[in-house]
């Protein structure tokens, strides 16, 4: 085989697929992101043709010439798709564009030509721009077409607030140099890596009664099983805060009861993955198999099968083990019985939400070791795709019972988020493994890279939640009383399923003054996989169900869909209440939400769009959403910025960046303060790893331009303090911190206009409108980003995805069932914003990451209402779902 | 996917090679083989280097498909075996290595290869282990959601489409859940000397040939899975039979 351009000297083996023989020959840029050829990451060139490497026999290809993203260009000679890609921006974490970029450099750019490649960060715009780019720039010929953007291209970016700054590692990430979690070359320390597979539970509820290793660890090329017997005996929780007394301890390593269909079982490691899978079929376990509860209205009910009945609620910190409760609210502010009472108009529905899977392009991964024995000052390195190394370093301390200070965890570029790797899913079992192998005399690196399947059936996903609303106003539409009723689904274990209940309730219902307010909210222990922190954090279900019925009771009023919004909202001074006593800490000063309303109001007014066809019914429908700018309950970051010998500039900073940008605004952030102190060009930032930075609680909860910014805009402050002052010494350090409060609000509004076939219940997307409250724009570019792919996701769960569950077990296993939205399914949304000044963001920016997804689902369903007059009430709105809707005797919803 | 339990690949040079041994499975553009584990196989015998000519035209004038030949050579005759090809869930990329004998064989309801071919009323020609062969309608080939009327040691050479299908009018119509998703049901009608011939496959566990005035009452196989409730797929089959029947009148 020729890979680009060199022979190969290994044959390939029998059963082996290419993307596996060209990563084990070193061509790490060939990515693994389904295994199934669903996603399209691992597309390379043979002989000339675009092929997904993991469908192709590694044996048909041994006469081939391969070409690889790294192939195609390097960063002296760019592809024009490559360059196309770096000028558009058309990526955010980047796992896909090695798949997307090779795709398409052979002129292949139709919605069909590059339906077998899924990215999940950007919504497609920057992608589009990026192949429209190279249809316009790539003359008959190739390469030797090159024009103004060969000029743009060497232009130095422009390092200024405000700017479209290119992310400091664009270049990288379009030819193939990026390094994810597992990307390490062959003579990295980390050689002779040890493999990790894990046998998962056929089961919903089992006791483990016997496990028989021995025909597994007689396997040659097996080095250690471990299972329940090697479990620390340390609960803890795998959902991370900066407290870990936020979460509920409910979790082994390895436990002896198993609580979900997929729940790990046993462990083995060994010489490769596939003697590892040999092992895990020679595991003989025998259950006791327990009676389960799936269903969250039932877990609740008297006789309901426990999930964690034996468990201490105190020290456990489990609200109710004997109800299935782990998490709950009841209050009341006002009187809700007599503002319902004294209403001219009320309004009243219930609604639920499905199961929705992150689907970051990058599964779980970690590979662990030792740098030296412990015993020796050695620490135990654990690499990871995480959100929060340093969360994960002190969980693994806990657990392993090791001081934080004996584990350095690292990321490489994190190939995708969305709050699925503000969790330790992987790290403690990579970990034990080290450890155990080590007190063997064993000292070799172990890793473990989850399937795509197992990223349905062993991590969480979004949680589910049913939400009954009602509402009361006056005769002008003033609200005199709210009260809901809310149910979240947390799966077999209770992860961030305390964090997900009470912001879901928050903000949502913050947003809204009403004197009367009552919300009973609860979070409920079933068999099924767990659910855990999703994008929005569970504002996303709270708010689909508050702003539907909002919309009931404009019709109800006879207002419009912003008028009753305005009149309505809380404004710059108000209190945020929810249940009880306000939160103290977050300033509400600006008046971004009525800017929102009346911007996307005008660009939906501004346009028509008649029915596409015979038979087809237009609607239009809006929603708002309010996010805290920063999470409650600590969040904090500490950060340097060094001026060193040479006159380059280091940023220290602890936040991964996992395609949500914050790297390129901390070098806006840190050229901005520093000004012609230093040479823009010349700043580098490294981030996630605990070796990086004193502390940081992580990348969640939109902090990384917040909280981290704030740090390292803070150090650059301090630096530049000490160049004024003189200080001649070189390196020269800055440092600074931010600790997450006060906290401040963000807004969004987003308006669709959709067409409806009753026949068929097709919902298609007309026009797409999105107005965000981001405070000082640092970056248009990535901010539009950001925004275009939450509403992206808003869309997907709007519309298409859903985790499926038949008797507790995810039958929805692979992409080629779960729908995440390819290049042909995403409208264009026009983003606009609101002009304000945040008082508390660095530079007057706020975060804006998973605010715009929140507002999405119920302005499509909303719009759905206004176009055929009948109210969705159940995500995903399905064609299958809205058909049923529409065609049904019984009207749900009468027309006011 | 690696398939780790794989530890030989055999190409296939005669019709005596595919003998198939302990564990051996067929392996034709390995799209789906490769997609999913398969903990049970051991051998791979390949298909592709028989040899088979993609496309060939018999004396009678029906179309002879090579089980090997590639969904993306068969999709270059446009018509209704473009649309079919774009009814499939898979991308191009996948379109130039699947094969249309591999898409049958595996028996999906949405194996939109298997609506093309029983629309078309087209034949089987199954190689029988003995040495002989015999002829079987694609409608009866797939008979459950993953299950065929092969039995072990049988492998389809090809499917022949008659010319007279080749000839007749026919209308089609999809339905799914999203636009480039995999079909829910897809219904093909084709106009013939005894009247209007309309098979439904997607929205059934396997074929099923309406005859003139049977309507959806006649199915007894519904699927039900991530893509389409059961109740909506007989509504939308329903509409889809009267729309195909009405345009060809």
């Amino acid at each position: 085989m020729i890979v680009n351009g060199s022979p190969t000297d290994t044959p390939p083996a029998p059963g082996q697929c290419l993307r596996t023989y060209l990563r084990a020959a070193g061509h790490l840029d060939v990515k693994k992101g389904c295994d199934a050829g669903d996603c399209g990451a691992c597309t390379v060139l043979v002989d000339g043709q675009p092929r997904q490497s993991c469908l192709v026999p590694a044996v048909r290809a041994a006469d081939a010439e391969v070409t690889t993203l790294a192939g195609l260009g390097s960063p002296d000679d760019l592809h024009p798709t490559q360059r196309a890609f770096l000028e558009a921006q058309g990526f955010q974490c980047g796992f896909c564009t090695a798949g997307f970029v090779v795709t398409a450099s052979t002129g292949a750019c139709s919605d069909r030509d590059l339906k077998g490649n899924l990215c999940r960060c950007t919504g497609y715009r920057s992608i589009r721009d990026a192949i429209a780019q190279q249809s316009a720039e790539v003359a008959p010929g190739g390469r030797a077409a090159r024009s103004a953007s060969d000029e743009r291209a060497s232009r130095p970016p422009e390092t200024a607030i405000g700017e479209s700054t290119r992310p400091p590692a664009a270049v990288d990430v379009v030819t193939g140099r990026a390094a994810y979690t597992l990307d390490l070359p062959a003579d990295d320390p980390a050689t002779e890596t040890l493999h990790l597979a894990v046998l998962q539970s056929p089961h919903s509820h089992a006791a483990i009664t016997r496990i028989d290793t021995a025909a597994a660890e007689a396997l040659p090329g097996v080095h250690l099983v471990l299972t329940h017997r090697d479990d620390p005996g340390v609960l803890f929780s795998t959902a991370r805060h900066d407290s870990r007394l936020d979460d509920p301890d409910d979790t082994r390593v390895l436990d002896d009861v198993v609580r979900f269909a997929g729940q790990r079982v046993a462990a083995v490691v060994a010489d490769s993955p596939a003697i590892a899978e040999a092992a895990l079929r020679l595991l003989h376990v025998e259950y006791d198999v327990r009676p389960a509860v799936h269903d969250p209205e039932s877990a609740r009910a008297a006789g309901a099968p426990l999930v964690h009945g034996e468990k201490d609620p105190v020290t456990s910190r489990i609200s109710e083990p004997g109800r299935n409760v782990v998490a709950q609210t009841h209050g009341e502010v006002g009187d809700v019985a007599a503002g319902l009472a004294a209403a001219t108009h009320r309004v009243h529905g219930t609604w639920r939400t499905a199961r929705v899977n992150q689907a970051a392009m990058e599964t779980h991964a970690a590979r662990a070791w030792l740098d030296a024995p412990l015993a020796e000052g050695g620490r135990l390195v654990v690499r990871s795709s995480s959100q929060v190394p340093f969360l994960v370093r002190d969980e693994l301390a806990h657990v392993l019972e090791l001081e934080p200070s004996q584990v350095r965890v690292t990321t490489g570029r994190v190939g995708g988020g969305f709050g699925g790797k503000q969790e330790m899913l992987v790290e403690d079992l990579v970990a034990l493994a080290v450890l155990r192998l080590a007190e063997r005399g064993v000292h070799r690196p172990v890793q473990w890279e989850l399937t795509r399947e197992q990223q349905f059936t062993l991590v969480p996903g979004r949680h589910p939640f049913r939400v009954e609303v009602e509402l009361g106003a006056d005769d002008d539409g003033v609200l005199t009383a709210m009260r809901l009723d809310v149910l979240s689904d947390t799966g077999a274990y209770g992860n961030h399923a305390v964090g997900v209940l009470f912001h879901g309730c928050h903000e949502s219902v913050a947003l809204y003054r009403c004197a009367n307010k009552r919300v009973d909210a609860e979070a409920v222990y079933t068999h099924t996989v767990p659910a855990g922190a999703f994008r929005g954090y569970g504002l996303g279900q709270v708010i689909f169900a508050i702003e539907s019925a909002l919309d009931d009771l404009a019709r109800e009023v006879g207002l419009s869909a912003a008028e009753i919004r305005r009149r309505n909202a809380v404004v710059p001074g108000d209190e945020l209440v929810v249940n009880g006593p306000a939160v103290d800490d977050i300033v509400h000063a600006t008046d971004g939400l009525p800017q929102c309303l009346d911007l996307v109001e005008r660009a939906l007014a501004a346009t028509e769009d008649g029915p596409p066809g015979p038979g087809w019914l237009v609607g239009e429908g809006l929603a708002a959403a309010m996010i805290a700018t920063i999470p409650p309950r600590g969040h904090h970051s500490t950060a340097t910025v060094t001026l060193t010998e040479d006159g380059s500039v280091e940023v220290g900073v602890g936040s991964a960046e996992f395609g949500n940008g914050s790297a390129t605004v901390h070098v806006q952030l840190v050229a901005t303060a520093l000004g012609d102190r230093v040479d823009p060009a010349r700043i580098r930032v490294r981030g996630g790893d605990t070796d990086a930075a004193a502390y940081d609680t992580g990348a969640y909860g939109s902090t990384g331009s917040v909280v981290a910014g704030g740090a390292v805009h803070a150090a650059a402050q301090d630096l530049a303090r000490r160049l004024d002052a003189g200080e001649t010494r070189r390196p020269l350090v800055g440092t600074g911190e931010h600790h997450g409060t006060p906290r401040s609000v963000a807004f969004n509004v987003h308006g669709v206009r959709v067409a409806v076939h009753p026949p068929t219940g097709e919902v298609r997307v007309l026009r797409s409108v999105h107005a965000a409250d981001a405070g000082v724009v640092l970056n248009p570019e990535q901010l539009r980003g950001q925004v275009e792919g939450g509403v992206a996701q808003g869309f997907g769960s709007a519309l298409q995805e859903e985790v499926r569950l038949e008797d507790g077990v995810v039958t929805t296993r692979t992409f080629r069932d779960y729908r995440v939205p390819q290049i042909g399914q995403v409208p264009h949304t026009e983003v606009l914003f609101a002009d304000t000044v945040d008082p508390v963001g660095p530079l007057g920016a706020k975060s804006m990451s998973e605010a715009p997804y929140n507002p999405v689902a119920p302005a499509v369903a909303n719009a759905v209402r206004d176009a055929t007059g009948r109210r969705p009430r159940e995500l995903p709105m399905s064609r299958d779902r809205v058909w049923r809707l529409l065609t049904s005797e019984e009207d749900p919803c009468p027309i006011p | 996917m690696d398939l780790t339990t794989v530890s030989s690949h055999r190409l296939a040079r005669r019709r005596e090679d595919l003998l198939l041994g302990v564990g051996e499975t067929l392996l034709a553009g390995g799209t789906w083989l490769f997609s999913e584990p398969q903990p049970a196989t051991t051998g791979l015998v390949d298909l592709t280097t028989l040899g088979w000519p993609d496309l060939e035209q018999l004396p009678d004038g029906s179309l002879r498909i090579a089980a090997t030949c590639p969904v993306a050579v068969l999709r270059e005759r446009g018509g209704l075996f473009a649309w079919c090809a774009d009814a499939l869930l898979m991308s191009p990329k996948v379109q130039a290595v699947a094969t249309v004998g591999g898409n049958v064989c595996l028996g999906l309801p949405a194996g939109a290869m298997t609506s093309l071919l029983a629309g078309l009323d087209a034949t089987a020609v199954v190689w029988t282990p003995d040495g002989d062969e015999r002829l079987v309608a694609v409608a009866d080939l797939v008979v459950g959601n993953a299950a065929t009327s092969l039995t072990s040691g049988e492998v389809v050479r090809c499917f022949d489409v008659p010319a007279a299908s080749l000839a007749a009018p026919v209308a089609h119509r999809r339905f799914s859940l999203a636009d480039l998703g995999r079909s829910a049901g897809v219904v093909i009608g084709l106009r013939t000397a005894d009247g209007v011939r309309v098979t439904v496959t997607g929205s059934t566990t396997r074929p099923v040939v309406l005859a003139d005035g049977q309507g959806v009452e006649a199915i007894d196989c519904w699927h039900e899975d991530a893509h389409g409730a059961r109740d909506w797929r007989v509504a939308q089959t329903a509409r889809c039979l009267a729309e195909v029947r009405e345009e060809l009148g």
